[in-house]
Formats: C-alpha cells, structure tokens, sequence
C-alpha cells in the first residue's frame, strides 16, 4: 500500500532529499550535536545556498549528503534512493581544497576523469584543459600544487569537480579564500556552468551577498545544535549581478534574520 | 640586520672555539667510525684479491649470503603489509586500544634481541610450548630456516609502522575523501592516493627494515642452532670464521655487509631528505587550512 505522498515522490522523485537528519560528534572532549532534525528538499537543477555562522554543521550536511559522514538518525534520499556512500554523481568541493600534491595541476584534474570508463586519453586531455581554461588556469596546467596560491588552489579543485560532469555539485565555500574579482568572474562561470549543464547545485558560504546572487533560495542555519531556521525564495532573474540594487534589498533582509537567530557573540557572517 | 648576519651574531664564540670544537668531532668520527671501516676493508684484502674472492664464493659463505637475501625477501614485504595496515589503522580511524597497539609496535625495539629469539624458541622449540604439536606433524621452526624468518620478522617490525604512523596522521584523510567523491572505488583510492602520498615515507622504512633484517645477529643466533650451510646467515658466519682464526676471510664476509651499510646509508639520506619535504607539505596544508 503506498500513501499519498509516496506516490507523489515516485512521481515527481526530489533530486535530493534531505529527511529529519540529526549528527552529534563524540570526541574527549564532549560531545558536539552538529545537526539537530534537519530537513531540506533540493530539486533537479535548483541551486541552494546555505548560510549560517562558523561551526553550525554546514559542513558536516554536506559530508552527509555526499555520503561520507553517516547520520545518527534520519536520512538522504538521492532521486529516492538513500545514500549509503560517496558516488561520482554528487561532488564534492571541500573548503580545503584537498588537492593531490604528488600531481601537477592537469593530473588533478584528470584524475577524476581517468577513473570514468568510455573515454580515450584524448577526450580526457580535452576536457581537462576546458575546465582549467574555464577557472582561468591554462597557463598552470603542469604547475606542482605547492606553487600554486590558496586561490588558485581553489580553482584548480573547482576544475576537478567540474570534469567528471557530476549531476549534482556540493560546494564548501569554494571561492573564500579568492579576490572580489576573480570571484566576481567565478560567479558568472558558475551560473552559466549551472544553467547550460542542469546541475543541482547546494552551496555553502558566510557570505550572504554571494548567496542571494547564486542562489534560488537561501536556507539560514542557526548553531548549537546546527538547525534550519528559515529558507528565501530569491526571485531575481539572472544572471544575476553582485552589485545590484534588488539583491542588495535581498541580502539585507536575510542578514536581519540571520543576526535576529543568532545570539549576539556569534555573529560573524559578511554582508 | 640579514637573517645571515643575526645567525653569525648569535655565534659568538671566537673562532678557535669553534674550530677545535669541529677538529674535535671530526678526529672522534675517525677514529670511532672511519678506522674501523677502513680496517674492514684492509683486512678483507690483506690476503688479496683471490683469497677474497675465495671466502665470498666458497658454497658454505654462499649459502649464508643466499639465506640472508631469502630472509629478508620473506621479513621485509611481511613487515610492509604489516607496516601499512598497522599505520593505516592508528592514523585514520579512532578505536579502543589504538595506545596499546602503538606500545606493542616499539616492542621489538625496547627488548634485547636476544631475548626476542628466546621467546621463539620457548614458542616453537622441541620444549616449548607447541613444540609437541610441531614435532607431531613433523614441523621445525627452531634451528631451521622458518625460526630465523619469524626472528627477523618480529625484530624488524616496528621500522615501516614507524615511519608511515606520523606520516599518515599528517596528512590526514581529506585527500582519499576526495578521491571517493571523484568516483574512486576504496582500493583506487588506496592504490592512487594513499601509496603516491607516502611512497617516500614507505621507502624510507624499507630501506632500515631490510638493513636490519640483513644485518640482524641476536635474535637470529638463538635460533638458527649455526649449521653450516644451513642455518648460518652472513652475520653468523662472519662470527664462526672470526671464532676460527680466519681472519681475511671474516672480513671479506663482514665487508658485505658493510657496502650493505654504506648503500643503505646513501639511500637512506637521499629518501630522508624527500620525506622531510613531505612532511614539511603535509604539515604546511594542514596549517594553511586551520588558518582559514
Ligand atoms: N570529525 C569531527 N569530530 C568532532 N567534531 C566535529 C567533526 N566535524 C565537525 N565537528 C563539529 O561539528 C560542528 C559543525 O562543524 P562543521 O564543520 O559542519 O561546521 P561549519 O558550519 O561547516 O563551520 P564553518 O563555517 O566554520 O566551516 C562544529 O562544532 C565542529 O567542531
Ligand atoms: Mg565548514
């Protein structure tokens, strides 16, 4: 016998679904309740910022979601299938950037691709230097990763999860350690990127600005224990610019609320 | 002020100082290490080229050579294996009892060899422990080539799980996560993440593993029960010709044994110095990401 809304999932199946998801760490030192009952649908091709203070479990989600942290309870259906580990279909970009140092710039980014089946060495080659030409490193591709900058470390893992063409991309404040103006240039990249690609895409950052510009909503985050406060439908068009008008109205509005969900001492999220 | 010139500032001490200091050591290393290496070779060859030639082909040295390369080629990709999963465990998961594991690890270094080749034969021998059982179903391991295998084993150990433990827990898991996002199966990652990111460490550790496991004599000696031909490694027979007066041809034996030394001290620095950098690397990443 299936419900109502099962049968309503099987029909139109969430990309990702996120159901009642709750993580506590146990270390000496105590124990860290990371997620507290989250819940969080995503559809196919929507992009989704999280926001919300250091420490509130944003990272810990998207360890879950990738499936390479377990849940104490609840769960993460993946087009209605639970996740039990990580796949190549859900990318992961971590906020460190988690290179491969014993390779140069263009073995990171292939190496991803070498472990796809159905491609020659060529079309490999090809679409790493796509990729790298796209961040903007073309120049760095036999580049050792100790050379490189925090920011064009950054790039090159972008490059890496963007090759294999994951369906759905989980983004940890990727573009925090770069300058406002490669960032700038990013955010039109990852847009179009999205757009043209379909990607579903959950991107987490402190920058609420950055937020309201990617994102088709805003879901806020409150800490202790790591919490869903509100979500934002931003009804922008895009692409959309960083310095506009509208979506300053809309990061102002959700900065109010996120410093209305926080206590005072906690607050260290950019505008 | 240059970095340079605070150094030599800091070094105040008048030259002479520091030049008898150096002369000091210099003439100590010559004559604590250089003599006697220098005697070995002298002494291998005082009798000539052929009387060294003789010693080293001879069958009963030549069986002695070949039981010390079967030795270590048995100990050492053991002691690999073990060395890997014993540091994979301690770096990269958390679990009851990781401290008493590592205690164990650096067993066979805080224990005389000696002692090390008594537990063997209070294990295995004709009345030890399941020496009975052995005998029953016609097994020797004392006095016989599988004893000197096990002392070997057990006394090298500790020298891969040592280098790779702090390795590893340098650098982290970060890296093999991201290889699984990228679609690597748990074996890929193993074969194209982990072992490119501690070649070097692991290189290092089994180039002292099997020095020691050629060069062992303690443990080695309670058990091998010294049968010409037979049990007798090149430590061992170095030791029977010395005790027989042939002194050329114990050199010639030992000379070996100390090229065996020389070649492991040069590879030894050369990996050092690509592990230092490492670890320097992975260290260095792990800062870079704490600070932001
Ligand atoms: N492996 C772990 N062991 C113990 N505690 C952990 C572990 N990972 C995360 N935590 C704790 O869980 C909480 C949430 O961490 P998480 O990294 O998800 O935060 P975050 O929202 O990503 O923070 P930031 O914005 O600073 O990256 C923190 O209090 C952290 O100390
Ligand atoms: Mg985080």
């Amino acid at each position: 016998m299936t419900t109502v809304s099962e049968e309503l999932r099987n029909v139109a199946p969430e990309k990702l679904a996120v159901e009642g998801v709750s993580k506590t760490f146990r270390t000496q030192r105590g124990h860290v309740h990371a997620l507290d009952n989250v819940s969080l649908n995503v559809r196919e091709g929507e992009f989704v910022c999280l926001v919300g203070p250091s420490g509130c479990g944003k990272s810990t989600l998207l360890s879950i979601i990738a499936g390479l942290e377990s849940t104490d309870s609840g769960q993460v259906l993946a087009d209605g299938k639970p996740v039990t580990g990580p796949g190549r279909e859900r990318m992961v970009m971590f906020q460190e950037s988690a290179l491969f140092p014993w390779l140069d710039v263009l073995g990171n980014v292939l190496f991803g691709l070498k472990l796809k089946p159905n491609l020659t060495g060529k079309e490999r080659r090809e679409v790493a230097l796509f990729y790298l030409k796209l961040v903007g490193l073309e120049n760095f591709i036999h580049a050792n990763i100790h050379e490189l900058s925090g920011g064009m470390k950054q790039r090159v893992a972008l490059a890496r999860a963007l090759a294999p063409n994951p369906r759905v991309l989980l983004m940890d404040e990727p573009f925090a350690a770069l300058d406002a103006l490669t960032r700038e240039q990013l955010y039109g990249d990852i847009q179009r990127i999205w757009a043209e690609r379909k990607k579903t895409i959950i991107f987490v950052t402190h920058n609420v600005r950055e937020a309201v510009c990617l994102g088709d909503r805003v879901v806020l985050f409150s800490p202790h224990p790591g919490r869903i406060q509100e979500k934002f439908e931003i009804k922008l068009p895009r692409p959309r610019d960083i310095n506009s008008v509208d979506l300053a109205k809309y990061s102002t509005e959700i900065t109010r609320a996120l410093k209305r969900h926080l206590k005072p001492e906690t607050t260290e999220v950019a505008e | 002020m240059t970095p340079q010139q605070i150094a030599e500032r800091a070094t105040t001490e008048p030259r002479w100082i520091r030049w008898t200091l150096i002369a000091l050591a210099l003439a100590f290393l010559a004559l604590f290490v250089g003599l006697p290496l220098a005697a070995v070779f002298v002494s291998a060859l005082s009798k000539g080229w052929a009387v060294y030639f003789a010693a080293i082909t001879e069958p009963v040295a030549w069986a002695a050579i070949k039981l010390t390369l079967l030795t270590a080629a048995i100990a050492v990709p053991l002691n690999l294996v073990f060395g890997v999963a014993a540091a994979w465990a301690i770096a990269k998961f958390e679990f009851r009892g990781k401290q008493v594991l590592i205690t164990l690890i650096d067993l066979p270094f805080s224990v005389s060899p000696v002692v090390s080749g008594l537990i063997y034969v209070l294990i295995f021998g004709l009345q030890g422990w399941l020496g009975p059982w052995l005998q029953d179903h016609d097994i020797t391991i004392i006095f016989a080539v599988p004893g000197i295998v096990l002392a070997t084993v057990f006394v090298t150990f500790p020298f891969v799980a040592r280098e790779l433990i702090p390795l590893m827990i340098a650098q982290g898991t970060e890296e093999e996560e991201a290889a699984l996002t990228l679609g690597a199966s748990g074996w890929q990652t193993f074969w194209r993440v982990t072992v490119p990111n501690i070649k070097w460490g692991l290189l290092y550790g089994v180039i002292l593993c099997n020095a020691r496991a050629m060069g062992e004599f303690g443990a080695v000696s309670v058990v091998s029960g010294h049968i010409r031909g037979l049990t007798n490694t090149m430590t061992l027979h170095v030791e029977i010709l010395y005790n027989e007066y042939q002194t050329a041809a114990a050199f010639a034996v030992a000379s070996l044994l100390t090229l065996l030394a020389l070649v492991t001290l040069a590879a030894k620095s050369a990996v050092e110095w690509r592990v230092r950098q490492q670890l320097k690397a992975a260290r260095h990443s792990h800062d870079e990401d704490l600070l932001t």
